[in-house]
């Protein structure tokens, strides 16, 4: 027996203030576990959804910029459009390695959802996309068998979702057009595997938007020419161009405000646990006067009777800590689903992010925390007059 | 003659409330030797209690001196009267005060842990034997009997072999039968030379004490 079994002892006496201080202290910490998995997870899906785009610039047509990078990375109609000229202008740069056009366009579907309706979400692509996204690998089938054809490669999950193999034919609403899918990509975790792939041609052909452009992605041979670049486009009429990192220092700064408020949340949580550590080791050192008492008059120092009161909190923060860990891992996917329902933009990918090093500090946290908590009781506590404390006079 | 233990001189603690100043303890002079045993009787608010906190580096004196096992303790803070406390004094209370987390076994270790000694389970097994305690080492306070909490206490007050015993109304919350059961305890352990304070109402108990102070009004009277 020591003094830190002494303090667990006094701890299990009164199992049930106990366990509701524990589970305080483990909600609190669930939440800011959760919280900065959700920051790195959000960071690390947007950075990974933005890499596997191939292409270090987006030139679209004039408008809101991150607008534009937003509906490229996520899809969604009312898309500006650009003439085939800009593309066959920029090609001729000899600053460029690989680029390739692209027209999104999205389409009502009334049957989507079990009836519910939905969009179908449609990209014209040109051969050069596999260049710049070599990862991106036929599950089956293969390339269109013209530029005009009348066919389809399906992302991975749009072909899963309607359940399609290669030599189906899907129709079309609101324009009456039969498509045959020739060819079905892997999963790549992006946003493709959701896209409907046409070819450049066939999208301009089927929704009527001749020599029309959404979007032309590069990927430059310098990465140092970037800027330069970039500040030589903005000089050309009816465009702009951006950076994918611009876009993702954008998209990431359109949740920041959000993060601010769940922040407090993760604060409030944290304090109110604080509060209720505090509140509940108060209670149990202002029952326990006599024994305190008693232990000073049989020789305990202050600093004995301080750190029989300090173990007692950081026990309670150190168990808490751990349960905290158990329920932010358990209750990540419930939060996940929470926040895909909430937030307008959510990158592919595990979207909590809980990391060796984000639950070590967690559980650092838990513990300075009871360490500070268990300042002002311990304090309390080690200054009591023994012959008062004993004598019940407080 | 055994040499003095304890020697106080002019000792008083007073209470300055607002209406007047009240002297629990008013100019005593004490001399206690090794071996003793004394008893403090007298009735409730005469000062026995703070007398004993007094002798027993509890509590400070408000004027006078005090010399307890040759450390002079007048005017001396907490923190250097734990350290005189510790290892030489040995406290039973009316109220027993056992931590009821713990075993018998386990309270009667605890003043070796703030002594910064090595715990010897057979020396504490030792001790609950002697006060006939042997059989109910692993009881927690609530499954045991007022009788035996008590003598679990004096085992506790003992276990880092001090040179006084205190006692503060060590039979008030007992039966006749339990009572006797601690007085045998005291006279045996005075017996074997410890020295042995009680104040006490109880007047078998003080009838077997060497010597006994009346105590009134925070003075001596016999």
């Amino acid at each position: 027996m020591n003094l830190v079994s002494l303090s667990y002892k006094n701890l299990i006496r009164k199992k049930i203030r106990t366990g509701l201080t524990v589970g305080g202290v483990a909600i609190a910490v669930s939440v800011l576990v959760s919280l900065m998995g959700f920051d790195k997870g959000y960071q690390r899906g947007l950075k990974s959804d933005i890499d596997k785009m191939g292409y270090q610039l987006l030139v679209t047509a004039k408008g809101c910029p991150y607008e534009a990078a937003t509906l490229m990375l996520q899809g969604g109609g009312g898309l500006r459009y650009m003439e085939q000229e800009v593309y066959s202008k920029i090609i001729q740069d000899s600053r460029i390695d690989k680029v390739t056009p692209q027209l999104v366009h999205t389409v009502a579907d009334p049957d989507k959802n079990d009836g519910q309706g939905g969009m179908m979400l449609f990209m014209g692509i040109h051969p050069s996309l596999l260049e710049l996204k070599p990862w991106m690998e036929y599950k089956m089938g293969g390339w269109f068998s013209s530029e005009t054809a009348l066919e389809v490669i399906m992302g991975y999950e749009a072909a899963e979702l309607e359940q399609r193999v290669v030599g189906d034919q899907i129709y079309v609403p609101g324009i009456d057009q039969v498509l045959t899918v020739v060819g079905i990509f892997k999963r790549t975790g992006t946003q493709d595997d959701g896209i409907i792939f046409v070819p450049i041609q066939t999208a301009r052909d089927l929704f009527k938007l001749d020599n029309k452009l959404t979007g032309i992605g590069i990927k430059l041979k310098q990465i140092d020419d970037l800027v330069d670049f970039q500040e030589d486009l903005y000089n050309e009429p009816g465009i702009q161009v951006i950076s994918m990192a611009q876009v993702q220092g954008t998209i990431y700064n359109l949740i920041s405000s959000a993060r601010v408020m769940t922040n407090s949340i993760a604060l409030i949580a944290v304090v109110i646990a604080v509060i209720g550590v505090i509140n509940t080791i108060l209670m149990s050192v202002f029952e326990r006067t006599k024994e305190i008492g008693v232990m000073r008059a049989l020789g305990a120092s202050r600093l004995d009777i301080f750190k029989i009161i300090w173990f007692e909190t950081v026990m309670i923060c150190f168990i808490g800590g751990i349960f905290g860990n158990i329920l932010a891992f358990l209750g990540g996917h419930l939060v996940e689903q929470l926040v895909r329902g909430v937030i307008p933009y959510v990158p592919s990918g595990q979207l909590i992010y809980i990391t060796a090093p984000l639950v070590f500090s967690s559980f650092l946290g838990a513990v300075a925390m009871g360490l500070m908590a268990g300042i002002y009781p311990a304090i309390w506590a080690s200054s009591l007059r023994p012959v008062e404390a004993v004598r019940g006079s407080e | 003659m055994n040499r003095s233990v304890i020697t106080g001189k002019r000792m008083s603690k007073v209470y300055h409330l607002p209406a007047e100043d009240i002297y629990a303890v008013n100019n005593i002079d004490l001399d206690i030797h090794e071996g003793d045993y004394v008893a403090i009787m007298g009735p409730s608010g005469s000062g026995k209690t703070t007398l004993l906190d007094i002798l027993g580096c509890m509590d400070s004196l408000s004027s006078g001196e005090l010399k307890v096992l040759g450390f002079d303790v007048s005017g001396k803070k907490e923190d250097e009267l734990v350290k005189i406390r510790r290892g030489h004094i040995g406290f039973v209370f009316q109220e027993f005060l056992l931590i009821p987390t713990l075993t018998a076994l386990e309270n009667v270790e605890i003043p070796l842990h703030f002594a910064r000694k090595n715990v010897k389970r057979a020396e504490c097994i030792d001790l609950l034997g002697k006060v006939g305690l042997k059989h109910r080492i692993n009881h927690l306070p609530k499954q045991l009997s007022g009788g035996e909490k008590q003598r679990v206490a004096i085992a506790r007050a003992l276990m880092a072999s001090p040179k006084i015993l205190i006692a503060d109304e060590p039979t008030g919350n007992l039966d006749t039968k339990n009572s006797q059961e601690i007085f045998n305890v005291f006279q045996k352990l005075n017996q074997e030379g410890l020295t042995i304070i009680v104040a006490t109402h109880d007047e078998q108990l003080g009838k077997q004490a060497r010597r006994i102070l009346h105590l009134k009004d925070g003075k001596i009277c016999s």
